[in-house]
């Protein structure tokens, strides 16, 4: 790789930078735009008017709330769930070594490689044969089968950047496993779980597939959304809803990222 | 007295790896002993069974006369320097250092201050707010000292205390380390792989090999009156010589060691003596070591500088003191 980046680079390239970066982004501006239209049965463009009333729309409409706060609640009980065992099993393979450790390493990362709708017709038949009817619960077991897969993940990795012999460094100095795990190992993987647990958070609020097959009839916002989509009706509500979900994601994960490469930077000076 | 550290008939295996193996060893307090020995050797084994980070699979280990078998390492009076240090990276110098009482519930001014007085102690006064990362690989060093030493530690371990630090600080800290430990008359227990370093620095030495101890005296001792060919040859590696050419000097049919500094190295036929070939000179500054070679026994002597030596691949004449000669347990 070049280190000198003072060098510009050529004008071709910068204008085919320019068109990717647009391929990327206007279909978002795009629902921005359809969000104000005054059309509400199908999508056109030019929009014929522009009107905030849909705003006052979605506000008022009950299945809207409901289908957020269900996939609030349930992102946030699977993310939970997450943080526990995801951080549990990455300690258990990164610190000990036990018959079966890289078996149980490869089936923790099993659900993110497996396609969403095998887990989902999995965990369907499963439910039925234990007679577990679709609630809540059904849907946060789905979710925390790939939440878990994520925190693992980045936790997995912080274990293995940090030194094994400062756990024992703090035993030595009197704390026991509680307190060595409250002074040493939180604040090491913490900067870790809180990103793990952003994407698990994000992972879980637009899943879609797994969800269908574990959700009965109960409606987590993108599945609300796909139905509203089929639907003739107040089309614009569809977009205000996903303009306004997408401004308020966009500050965590800006946070997380300005948190975790901070984080790097301090484990990383320590070498 | 009681041992400061005790073991009897202590092992340790892994499976079929005995890395501790019977050993048995009393630590006298306030001494300063080293456990020397090449790596897997078990002298780290066990000084984490004094830790408290292994339990012996068979025997006893007490620590000033306290049964140590099943008493996790946080309920010990023993603090370790780790071969990494293992600084907290996420603490600063002052909080690292008082961890230890941090743990223990002292309160914030009190451990601050014994944490100040620690450093003030290893040299290094007002870096409490420094993070580990901005420290030199001595002033970690020293960071992980002071927080062991704050403790009050009855009995201090040191695992390769000197392994990563370059030539010139580590004769520093050895000289430190020992006028340290005479000043604080805590037991320091330290394991090298480096022999020069467990004699200058310890009382006392322990030699290891497979997972036994083979010899362990004064480095007086060990350095003069190897028991053993492994002794022999692994401290200031010692010339071994065979049965049958000690035979030829002492009378007795025995292993014998010779130092490679009792040689004197002559011209040929110039007397009685050893005859040898020159095989190669290298040059170590203050001394000049010689490869030779005597009717296929392999030996080297080592020579003051400036020595006047005869050319690579000419017959010399060996001589040395008889009373050099040093015959060893070891049996024929």
């Amino acid at each position: 790789m070049r280190s000198d980046g003072s060098q510009s680079a050529p004008l071709g390239l910068k204008i085919a930078a320019a068109c990717g970066l647009l391929f990327l982004h206007l279909p978002i501006l795009l629902i921005f735009v359809y969000a104000f239209t005054t059309e509400e049965k199908s999508f056109v463009w030019p929009p014929p008017g522009l009107t905030t009333q849909w705003f006052a729309v979605t506000w008022n409409r009950p299945d809207v709330w409901q289908a957020l706060s269900l996939s609030v609640r349930v992102a946030a009980i699977s993310t939970a769930i997450a943080l526990v065992l995801g951080t549990l099993c990455s300690a258990a393979v990164s610190r000990t070594r036990f018959f079966g450790r890289e078996t149980i390493s490869l089936l923790v990362i099993l659900p993110i490689a497996l396609p969403g709708i095998i887990t989902g017709i999995a965990l369907r038949s499963a439910f039925s044969l234990a007679d577990i009817p679709f609630s809540f619960w059904t849907i946060v077991l789905g979710h925390a089968t790939f939440c878990v897969v994520v925190v693992y993940n980045n936790a997995v990795a912080r274990f293995r950047r940090t030194s094994g012999s400062m756990i024992e460094a703090s035993m030595d100095l009197g704390a026991d496993g509680f307190q060595t795990f409250r002074h040493v190992v939180l604040p090491n993987i913490a900067t870790a779980l809180l990103a793990g647990g952003m994407l698990a958070f994000a992972l879980s609020f637009d899943e879609v597939i797994v969800t269908t097959f574990t959700a009965g009839q109960q409606q987590t916002l993108p599945i609300w959304m796909l139905e509203e989509l089929i639907r003739p009706r107040q089309r614009p509500v569809t977009n205000v809803v996903a303009m306004v979900v997408m401004l308020v994601t966009l500050l965590p994960i800006l946070a997380a990222y300005y948190l975790t490469r901070d984080g790097d930077q301090i484990a990383g000076s320590g070498k | 007295m009681t041992s400061a550290v005790s073991f009897q008939k202590a092992s340790r295996h892994f499976g079929s790896v005995r890395a501790v193996d019977a050993v048995d060893l009393e630590i006298a307090p306030g001494e300063f002993f080293a456990m020397l020995g090449p790596s897997g050797s078990g002298k780290t084994t066990c000084l984490r069974l004094i830790a408290g980070f292994e339990q012996p699979t068979s025997g006893s280990i007490s620590i000033f006369g306290e049964r140590a078998e099943g008493v996790p390492p946080y309920r010990r009076n023993v603090n370790t320097v780790f071969q990494d240090y293992a600084l907290f990276p996420h603490l600063n110098v002052l909080d690292n250092v008082a961890y230890g009482l941090m743990v223990k519930g002292v309160g914030k001014p009190g451990r601050h201050k014994a944490a100040e007085e620690a450093l003030a102690l290893v040299r290094l006064p007002g870096y409490g707010a420094r993070r580990p990362g901005q420290l030199s690989g001595g002033q970690r060093q020293r960071v992980a000292l002071a927080r062991a030493l704050v403790n009050q530690p009855k009995v201090l371990l040191l695992d390769e205390p000197l392994g990563a630090l370059d030539l010139k600080l580590r004769e520093n800290m050895q000289e430190e380390l020992k006028s340290l430990q005479k000043a604080l008359g805590i037991t320091f227990v330290f394991v090298t792989h480096d022999q020069g370093e467990a004699l200058s620095m310890a009382d006392r030495v322990a030699v290891f090999n497979d997972g036994k101890i083979m010899q362990i005296g004064t480095p007086e001792d060990i350095y003069q009156r190897p028991k053993t060919r492994f002794v022999a040859d692994f401290v200031g590696s010692s010339n071994v010589l065979p049965p049958d050419f000690v035979q030829r000097y002492s009378g007795q049919h025995r292993w014998g060691s010779l130092r490679p500094e009792s040689i004197r190295v002559g011209r040929a036929a110039s007397g009685e003596g050893v005859s040898a070939r020159l095989v190669s000179t290298n040059y170590l500054g203050a001394t000049t070591k010689l490869a030779l070679d005597a009717d296929g026994l392999r030996l080297h002597a080592i020579v003051p500088a400036g020595t006047a030596l005869p050319a690579e691949g000419e017959a010399v004449m060996l001589t040395f003191n008889r009373e050099h000669l040093h015959l060893m347990d070891e049996p024929a």
